[in-house]
């Protein structure tokens, strides 16, 4: 599960021996995020997110477990009791907008760890599994927000729970009968609220579960890195304690600072005002739009105007939005360049800017108002996120000639501060011998 | 197999989306979308320069209070406040003996039980209680507004786009239709019973202008009481009815983000300090 010249783990104390002896949990924990655990001595600071969406998650299972003690899961109350928790309850004001707010940062930092994964191919062998197991846990995150957000019932949590379960009703057939048992009712009522309660605070913790398969199978090829060049020998890694610790403990810093930035001068910022006002079956919101880091997917969604045949296009819309996801499970099969890392890649790095562009208009299209030219522009541009992932990403592995690899992480490294060493005239900065304690 | 079913199902969904565009794009131009009174006559509300704006921006108690004293002599006649409650106002500098005589005061009475029969009755509120409703339920508030109800306004500068500039715009934007949109959309003259209000989202809102004439309420400061004014007031008490927690979060966040400042240098440090040798060696 390691490299064979890891750090082992030697308890010194006698209580610590014991403990090893009987339960090693320390020496899990040493061999997984400690010393014991050899990691590229190359990572950039795209390598800090996975330990952001950890920290993400931890603050949205403290915040969500005491926000729970004080609301009620009932149709009647459930808007009342969570305008009390902001009111009544001590910091609870902090509490509700550290879980709001939490959530979207949590999406912000995972959105970064995929495209860092896409960028540098993460997703290629021998790192299929992690990928898969991110993208079961990008699933569930987004069942558990969307639950999350009808839990306030507010307007636009009734009316999202609606337009989302309305997506089954696309369905032929069974489509209709599947919505209803979802909901419990044929619309949004009690059974749906305590249900969705019970799986929003069920969910996150099967979150954790998977976060620990992730983990572990990352463990067993190890990290990946910016160059894409698999680790040849203890030269190329460090310890992730302390070298890593330490530079996650800056990026949890930076983290932080960005959300209490949001967290406490502007709470709202990326709610919908809809929201404080409490359900009203009867009164449709002009917009019915999902919480932002669900846009790109809306749009596609709704991009699909045209029936095809007998298909009618909201089935076409519904099959297309899932499928957005659902390909990604293939990509480590579609992707065939045996080149990781699209340093090395011109063609590919050109298509991934293109992606990035893509994705962010078709979440400003999901934002806005079903009305043209946004239909348009997201139909263009959802064309070309489908295009991208399943013709021409396969193509380009297939006809680019990438450019020639390092010969090792620690060339590679060398070589960087040689020009660097260069470029500021500072003679001798590149030219030291690899210390002999590397590793 | 994997690609080639990959490139089917991606040529599908890319070829309908770029079909589905140009039935789009056909109808776009061959049938410009109409353009509604809404686009052309709706206006952002106005930029207000309150206490609160900005990130370190405070409340204004004695604005507050004179907004509270709007709330109660004009707007609590048809709007329920009802997450608020009469010990709250601690928050905008009541005392408690103040806070007593203002709910011993209000004109609404709080529901109660009468403890010998079991019927339904009134009482006056005591500190403890939230505002009372002013309507029974929202079928006798239908009944008494022309059948609008009034909404319940501790949220509502929350629930609103910019909503503290909303309802000061909202209070200040009653006009006369403008003869250019009755020339250019002569349908959508204001109906009976509605009032024509730029700010609102359809343009046509069944609230009668609340403030109407400067000294509707006489305020205790000595501050002249014009439209303006009240509705400044009215909007302020508002924002603190919807985030009566501002000032807190605010201090709250200046000093964690101080802390954090410091604790992320530090971290930044042991970080550069740890991988020294790593970065001399290279």
């Amino acid at each position: 599960m390691s490299f064979p010249w890891a750090e082992h783990y030697t308890p010194k104390h006698p209580a610590m021996q014991w403990i090893d002896e009987k339960l090693p949990l320390p020496r899990l924990v040493y061999n997984a995020i400690g010393a014991g655990y050899p990691v590229p001595r190359n990572l950039n600071y795209f390598w800090n997110f996975g330990v952001l969406a950890g920290l993400a998650l931890v603050i949205q299972i403290v915040t969500g477990v005491i926000m729970a003690m004080h609301y009620g899961a009932n149709t009647l109350v459930a808007f009342g009791t969570v305008e009390q928790t902001m009111r009544d309850v001590n910091a609870g004001w902090l509490m509700r907008y550290a879980h709001a707010n939490g959530a979207s940062f949590f999406f912000i930092v995972v959105y970064l760890h995929i495209f860092r994964g896409l960028f540098y191919g993460s997703y290629k062998a021998p790192r299929e599994m992690v990928w898969l197991l991110g993208l079961v846990i990008f699933l569930l995150m987004m069942a558990t927000a969307f639950m999350g957000y009808v839990l306030p019932w507010g307007q636009m949590s009734y009316w999202g729970a609606k337009v989302i379960t309305g997506l089954f009703g696309a369905i032929p057939v069974v489509g209709e009968p599947i919505q209803t048992w979802l909901l419990g009712g044929f619309a949004p009522g009690n059974a749906s609220l305590n249900r969705f309660f019970s799986l929003h605070f069920l969910l996150p913790f099967v979150i954790a579960a998977v976060v620990i398969l992730h983990i572990w199978a990352l463990h067993i090829p190890g990290s990946s890195n910016p160059t894409g060049v698999e680790v040849k020998g203890p030269q190329d890694t460090v310890p992730f304690h302390p070298y890593y610790t330490a530079k996650d403990g800056f990026g949890v810093g930076v983290f932080l600072i960005l959300f209490s930035i949001l967290l406490f001068f502007a709470p709202n910022y990326l709610g919908h005002p809809d929201n404080y006002i409490e359900a009203n079956p009867l009164s449709t919101p002009a917009h019915i739009v999902p919480e932002w880091y669900f846009w790109p997917f809306y749009a596609i969604l709704r991009a699909f105007t045209v029936d095809f045949f007998f298909v009618p296009a909201k089935l076409l819309g519904v099959l297309a939005m899932f499928s957005a996801i659902l390909m990604l499970f293939f990509l480590p099969w579609l992707d065939t360049s045996p080149v990781r890392s699209g340093n090395y890649r011109p063609t590919f790095k050109k298509f991934f800017w293109i992606l990035i562009v893509d994705v962010l208009i078709l979440g400003y299209c999901g934002g806005a108002p079903a009305a043209e030219p946004y239909v348009m522009i997201s139909q263009v541009a959802g064309a070309y996120y489908f295009a991208h992932f399943l013709i021409i990403l396969p193509l380009i592995s297939r006809f680019e000639r990438p450019l020639p690899l390092p010969g090792s992480i620690t060339e590679s490294v060398l070589n960087r501060h040689n020009i660097k060493g260069e470029q500021d005239a500072l003679p001798g900065m590149g030219a030291d011998p690899q210390p002999s304690n590397a590793g | 197999m994997v690609r080639i079913g990959a490139f089917l199902v991606g040529l599908f969904f890319a070829g309908w989306l770029l079909i589905s565009f140009l039935v789009g794009a056909v109808a776009y131009v061959s049938e410009p979308p109409a353009v509604t009174v809404e686009h052309e006559f709706h206006k952002h509300p106005k930029e207000v320069d309150f206490s609160f704006n900005g990130p370190f921006g405070k409340f204004d108690q004695a604005q507050l209070q004179r907004g509270f004293q709007v709330f109660k002599e004009v707007c609590s006649a048809c709007h329920s406040l009802k997450f608020v409650a009469f010990r709250d106002l601690k928050g905008i500098g009541y005392n408690e003996a103040e806070i007593k005589a203002i709910a011993k005061q209000w004109a609404i009475k709080s529901p109660d039980v009468d403890p010998k029969t079991g019927e339904a009755s009134t009482r006056a509120p005591v500190p403890a209680d939230y505002f009372p409703k002013p309507f029974a339920n929202n079928v006798a508030a239908a009944a008494a507004n022309n059948n609008a109800i009034p909404p319940d306004l501790s949220l509502m500068t929350k629930a609103r786009h910019d909503g503290s500039d909303y309802i000061y715009s909202l209070l200040t934007g009653y006009q006369n239709q403008p003869a250019e949109l009755l020339k250019h959309f002569p349908d959508a003259k204001t109906p009976n019973g509605l009032h024509y209000n730029p700010y609102f989202a359809n343009l046509n809102l069944a609230m009668p202008p609340p403030l109407t004439t400067d000294g509707q309420v006489t305020y205790g400061d000595g501050t002249k009481a014009t439209v303006d004014q009240m509705a400044k007031d009215v909007s302020a008490f508002l924002t603190w009815t919807a985030e009566p927690k501002l000032e807190n979060r605010r201090r709250a966040g200046l000093a964690t983000i101080v802390f954090l400042l410091i604790a992320t240098a530090l971290a930044y440090m042991s970080y550069q300090n740890i991988w020294a040798d790593k970065k001399k060696a290279a």
